[in-house]
């Protein structure tokens, strides 16, 4: 229909526009003005995840099974809606970590292994190549269809000799071009912001051209979605595809399967994570993503079955291949215009992926396959100071040229065997294998070198069984047979119902056993010893990224490095000018002149080879810094620091435990005392109140008799003696009170005065009796004396003592009754002490007085019979013989008296006179 | 915001569009019934993903300010 040359001129004019715009783009990220750090280019350069099999498959999809096109693009949304979580976490480890690939993000993770790099990369590449096959199939059999005949569908590769086929000329242009965009200089971080910007651009094109075509179809050709859906609806054989599951026989467990397959590869997919990862600018880019990108999804989808319906109804089913219906539709209606817009979409959707995942895989060859194997063979390990930068690039260019012809290869001996949508799909089945080591990897520290080992080759190998064999037989490189009969003639061996597995498709199918081994092997072998130091340094930073700084992990290295050996090295990888720039950077961080004035310490070595991590990849970079470092085993010296550091810090905080208690004791003794005070100030207010009571009573008959006597001069002389009296005695009354709480205040105080001296207690007794003799005869009350013939010598106050037994005495004859009273009156002597005893016969005190009574205003007897006192006696009497270090108590039988007794020590020295 | 409400609303939006667009609530959709001359299971879908998206966009660009 359309002149090959003009195909082909169009071609190569949209691809040199492409580098036009990512040549603006390195230019622009060279001045510093980057255009690529902006959220809109980073969520459209995600969408290199839609490629030619998105952009001719869907419709293909569609057309034989209706819905079932959608979880492909269902899952990413779901996928995207974690990327904040999950995505972010692994910018931020790749970052510090300076990682640029999945497998350079699974050797790092589990120690810096070779041996995972290298699987991780076999694993990526079987399952990419016949991804990227795809892609050319695409170009090659849209480049047929519009250079010739549009009616029917053509052969394309097969009939031809390889030399004569375009499909190789693809391949090697794009190679050509990946090589220009992806390699031109290395990078420490393995950015390509030319790329992204043209991928973005990409992204854009394939959105307009299929919105284009699908405009054109719905409202071009019919008149709308209704028109569609009923015309469909009315027609017996497209009815079927307008209901959830046409065939019934993958279900909603298939569908399940596919969202899932669709959501692990948007992140795992190497191109994905190219993009979403390596390729971030700002982690910030990510929000808008997480929308922008599914909506892209959304709105390039909107189409599809408006587009596979018109096909179906234009050129009836079995006719025409319907992933090729963007194209053959609007040729079949003379619209070469637009089939060429189409087909451009189409080779930019191709052209996008390839070149991503082309600079991706590359990465993943050169870093995690060639050099370890470079650097294990002595020759080159040892040639010194040879400039290495030419050989690097010279592997990322093979390996992109390489990838690109094994795609062909595959595609040259595949053929037609497969619809697109299948190699798609067993491709994410493929990638879908690294999840668990990735996401294990980040969340459990547990996980080891050997579990994330054997679970990608368990999960490989049974991909590889139950969907890459099966698809070779079905292309008819192996024979069909083994489909059926299973390997062996084994029937719980057939890969497509592996242990007689029934009842799923072979990619839910696949997906489950895979999975299911993978997971179980990680999780198994990873159990089954400690992680060593290596792999448990690398788990803690990569699980805690987040809770770390952005200091470099430095950790526990302990080793001799010489500045004068790290550049030499960093520049055999990246080129003189872009290591002396890179170290140039470092040393102003550390606020150093110049690169020779810096140490060579822990940070700078771990500088070193992160930056040597970005060009060779984690593993080898640490083999190589390893030749030049000195690495020291921590000596028995510096244990044995480290240990005493440590039992150091253990005394410390033992002193500060002790240093607490003591607190604590001393918080509680000063609550003790603090409670004591209050108790104290509370008894100083009850005595305020209690004297300042006592003092009134007096003093208000006192105040108003003689009020009286001033108000009415005319009195009686007789009532004027009688009330003089009673303010004498009042009086009298008032001057004891206020003696006693002197006293008593003295005496508590220990101001009192104490004139000691020798004293005979009968004499003191008989003394005191007989002071009070005339008090006993008022009450007619006998008194009794019980005399020894002779007692020591006290020492003490004579008129206190006396004042004590005065007060007993005086007590004892107010309470005796008024008839028939008896106090008796005994002293005795014994070892050491002397004792008074004072006993009455009245009414006794009750028990729970006997406390009381020897409280300051508080006095024996009820209210009514309360006799005259200050309530003051007994507590000046118990004060004065507590003075002189004996005791004062009491006896009571309730209605048979009260004993009084105290009892005096003698000295020491008196026993002798 | 990670660990914050914007976090928690995305994970309640991802076990929401998990539940939604699968069995067994995708099921009740399944059945020959048109709406606005679309089958009723195209228009669910559709409008589920849509307002997905909708929702993430509006958690994050909100957290973004």
């Amino acid at each position: 229909m359309l002149p090959g040359w003009l195909i082909i001129g169009t071609s190569f004019a949209y691809l040199l526009t492409l580098f036009a715009v990512a040549y603006f783009g390195d230019r622009r990220a060279d001045q510093g003005r980057s255009v690529i750090d902006n959220a809109w280019t980073y969520g459209l350069s995600l969408a290199v995840y839609c490629t030619a099999w998105t952009y001719f498959g869907s419709v293909g999809r569609a057309a034989s099974g209706g819905i079932w096109f959608l979880p492909t693009y269902l899952g990413p949304t779901l996928g995207m809606a974690l990327a904040w979580l999950v995505v972010l976490k692994m910018i931020r480890i790749a970052r510090s970590h300076r990682i640029t690939s999945i497998a350079d993000f699974i050797a790092s993770r589990y120690g810096k292994s070779h041996m995972l790099g290298g699987l991780v990369t076999v694993i990526a590449v079987v399952g990419i190549v016949p991804y990227i096959a795809l892609q050319l199939k695409a170009i090659s059999s849209a480049y047929a269809l519009l250079a010739e005949d549009a009616a029917s569908p053509l052969p394309v590769g097969e009939s031809v000799a390889w030399w004569m086929d375009s499909t190789l000329y693809i391949a090697l242009t794009l190679a050509a071009f990946t090589v220009l965009f992806g390699t031109r200089h290395l990078d420490t971080t393995e950015r390509h912001e030319g790329m992204v910007a043209a991928i973005a651009f990409e992204s854009v094109v394939k959105l307009l051209a299929f919105l284009a075509v699908g405009v054109y179809v719905t409202y071009g050709l019919y008149d709308g979605f209704g028109d569609l859906y009923a015309r469909a609806a009315a027609h017996p054989d497209l009815a079927s595809l307008l209901v959830f599951d046409s065939t019934g026989k993958i279900g909603y467990g298939g569908w399940f399967a596919h969202v899932l397959l669709a959501m692990l590869s948007v992140i795992f997919l190497p191109r994905q994570f190219q993009i979403a990862v390596v390729e971030n600018v700002n982690e910030q880019h990510l929000r808008r993503a997480t929308w922008l990108f599914p909506a892209y999804l959304l709105a390039i989808n909107i189409f599809v079955i408006p587009i596979a319906l018109g096909g179906l109804l234009h050129f009836g089913q079995g006719t025409v291949d319907p992933d090729t219906f963007v194209l053959t539709l609007p040729l079949a209606h003379d619209n070469a215009a637009l089939a060429l817009f189409v087909f451009i979409g189409g080779l930019s959707a191709a052209t996008g992926m390839v070149i991503v995942e082309a600079i991706a895989l590359s990465t993943m060859v050169c870093n995690d396959l060639v050099m370890p194997i470079l650097l294990r063979s002595r020759r080159l390990g040892l040639s010194a100071q040879r400039d290495l930068t030419r050989l690097l690039l010279g592997i990322r260019r093979g390996a992109i040229v390489g990838v690109l012809l094994l795609g062909y290869l595959y595609f040259r001996l595949a053929g037609e065997a497969y619809a697109l949508v299948s190699i798609g799909l067993i491709s994410f089945a493929a990638v879908a294998q690294f999840a668990p080591a990735m996401l294990g990897g980040m969340y459990w520290r547990n996980g080891t070198r050997d579990g994330a080992f054997a679970g990608l080759l368990a999960g490989f190998l049974v991909w590889a069984y139950t969907l890459l064999l099966p698809s070779f037989a079905k292309s008819g490189w192996l024979d069909p047979a083994f489909l059926d009969d299973g390997l062996f003639g084994l029937a719980w061996l057939r890969p497509e119902q592996l242990f007689g597995l029934a009842g799923l498709d072979n990619i839910s199918h696949a997906l489950f056993w895979s999975l299911f081994a993978n997971i179980g092997c990680y999780v198994f072998v990873s159990l089954l010893r400690v992680p060593t130091t290596a792999e448990a340094g690398q788990g803690a930073l990569f699980v805690n990224v987040f809770r770390r700084g952005d200091s470099p992990p430095a950790g526990f290295w302990r080793g001799r490095a010489e500045v004068a050996d790290l550049i030499p090295l960093v520049a055999r990888f990246l080129g003189q000018r872009r290591t002396e720039e890179a170290f140039r950077t470092y040393a102003r961080s550390r606020g150093v002149d110049g690169m020779d004035k810096l140490k060579a310490d822990p940070d700078l070595v771990h500088f070193a080879e992160s930056l040597l991590a970005g060009a060779i990849g984690s593993a080898s970079a640490r083999v190589m810094v390893s030749t030049v470092v000195q690495e020291e085993p921590l000596g028995l010296g510096e244990v044995m620091d480290i240990l005493d550091e440590a039992s150091q810090v253990r005394a410390y905080s033992h002193q500060l435990e002790e240093k607490s208690r003591e607190l604590e004791a001393a918080t509680a003794e000063l609550r003790a005392a603090n409670d004591k005070l209050k108790e104290l100030d509370r008894l100083k207010d009850d005595f305020m109140s209690s004297v300042t009571h006592e003092l009134r009573t007096p003093l208000t008959s006192i105040r108003a008799l003689s009020e009286m006597m001033l108000d009415d001069p005319d009195i009686d002389v007789d009532d004027r003696q009688r009330f003089l009296g009673i303010i004498v005695s009042e009086t009298v009354r008032l001057t004891r009170l206020v003696n006693q709480v002197l006293d008593l205040a003295k005496i508590e105080a220990g101001h009192a005065e104490w004139h000691n001296t020798d004293i005979d207690m009968r004499e003191l007794v008989t003394h005191a009796i007989e002071a009070t003799r005339q008090l006993f005869r008022d009450r007619d009350a006998e008194i009794g004396l019980e005399l020894p013939d002779a007692v020591p010598m006290l020492r003490a106050d004579h008129d206190r003592l006396l004042q004590v037994m005065l007060n007993l005495l005086s007590n004892a004859a107010k309470f005796v009754p008024a008839q028939g009273g008896r106090v008796d009156v005994r002293l005795t002597a014994d070892e050491g002490r002397i004792r008074v005893d004072v006993r009455d016969n009245g009414p006794g005190i009750a028990p729970e007085l006997e406390a009381v009574i020897f409280q300051k205003f508080r006095q024996g007897g009820d209210e009514r019979s309360r006799p005259q006192g200050t309530g003051l006696g007994l507590p000046i009497s118990r004060q004065i013989v507590e003075h002189f270090g004996g005791r004062l108590w009491l006896e009571s039988i309730p209605g048979d008296g009260a004993t009084f007794s105290f009892e005096l020590p003698l000295p020491p020295a008196a026993d002798g006179e | 915001m990670r660990k914050g409400l914007a976090g928690q609303r995305l994970v309640a939006m991802f076990i929401a569009g998990v539940l939604l667009l699968n069995f067994p609530l995708l099921s009740l959709f399944d059945r020959p019934v048109t709406l606005f001359g679309l089958p009723l299971l195209h228009v669910y879908l559709f409008t589920v993903w849509g307002g997905l998206i909708a929702a993430v966009g509006w958690i994050v660009e909100r957290g973004a300010r």
